[in-house]
């Protein structure tokens, strides 16, 4: 498959994910406020959290038992960048109150402003850290 | 409740199945869709398309719904407010995601695949995330 075709597939299940857990169960499939509230929630909020992110880890194994590979996956950052990077993410989603999921996802198909905003704001901020990056070390 | 938690678990299933299919889990590409100055890959927008449209679609039935199907409301953000903490969060967001070339989703989903650059990225992540309780506990 075309990875432009395979895009536009894998998102569109993306999008049944986040529009099947509003449907259900009435939540936002931001995977940030997920992840972050594994930590905060407690009772039945914590338990659906934690099938949600079980079944997320669970989706590369899957896929790879349905197609027999594992999805490709190439790094190209050093160990002590993906932490400093990991740290930023972890820190900035959580003020920012979103990630790619929350906001890019859910909260543009909810035609958010604050969404789109941040948004953008994401967007341009790593533009602008790769383009650093090409820069540094071309 | 049982119906929630199974409803929760084949969500999180069809979202990594979804990304793995995307092509989101690899940072290369994700990077590559970030460097617009270099060699410009395009996937990431056709699965940005393709999620936000079905979910438009999905949050259009739900607005027509009085309760989700399984719960009693639906749970919304409320705070509808640009400032500075939704754009500076999302700015340091952005260097992460530029410099590693992974976001939390791709990153969660990837620990199945057990790559040690995961296993460094996704504790990190973590650790920010505590951090940031941390300071806001002391802030009050």
């Amino acid at each position: 498959m075309h990875p432009y075709l395979a895009g536009l597939a894998g998102g569109a299940l993306i999008g049944l994910s986040v529009a099947g857990l509003m449907l259900l169960n009435g939540r936002i499939a931001g995977i940030s406020g997920l992840v972050a509230g594994l930590g905060q929630d407690r009772g039945e909020r914590r338990l659906t959290d934690l099938a949600f992110v079980a079944g997320l880890i669970s989706g590369p194994a899957l896929f790879a038992w349905l197609s027999g590979a594992w999805p490709e996956m190439r790094f190209v950052a050093s160990l002590p960048v993906l932490a400093l990077a990991g740290l930023l993410v972890g820190f900035g989603t959580r003020l920012g109150s979103g990630c790619t999921s929350g906001h890019g996802v859910a909260g543009l198909a909810r035609l958010s402003p604050r969404s789109l905003m941040a948004v953008l704001t994401f967007l341009a901020a790593g533009m602008l850290t790769v383009a650093a990056l090409r820069w540094l070390a071309p | 409740m049982t119906a929630r938690l199974a409803a929760a678990l084949a969500m999180g299933l069809v979202f990594g199945l979804g990304l793995s299919l995307s092509g989101m889990l690899d940072p290369a590409r994700v990077q590559g869709f970030l460097d617009v100055t270099g060699a410009w890959d395009p996937t990431l927008m056709f699965v940005l398309g393709g999620a936000v449209t079905v979910a438009l679609a999905g949050f259009a039935l739900a607005r027509r719904l009085p309760q989700p199907v399984l719960d009693a409301r639906f749970d919304l953000p409320t705070n509808r407010r640009i400032d500075a903490p939704l754009l500076g969060g999302a700015a340091l967001f952005g260097i992460g995601w530029g410099l590693s070339g992974l976001c939390p989703g791709p990153a969660v989903a990837a620990l199945s695949t057990g790559a040690p650059p995961i296993l460094v990225f996704v504790p990190a992540m973590l650790v920010g995330m505590a951090a940031f309780r941390l300071v806001q506990a002391r802030r009050g």
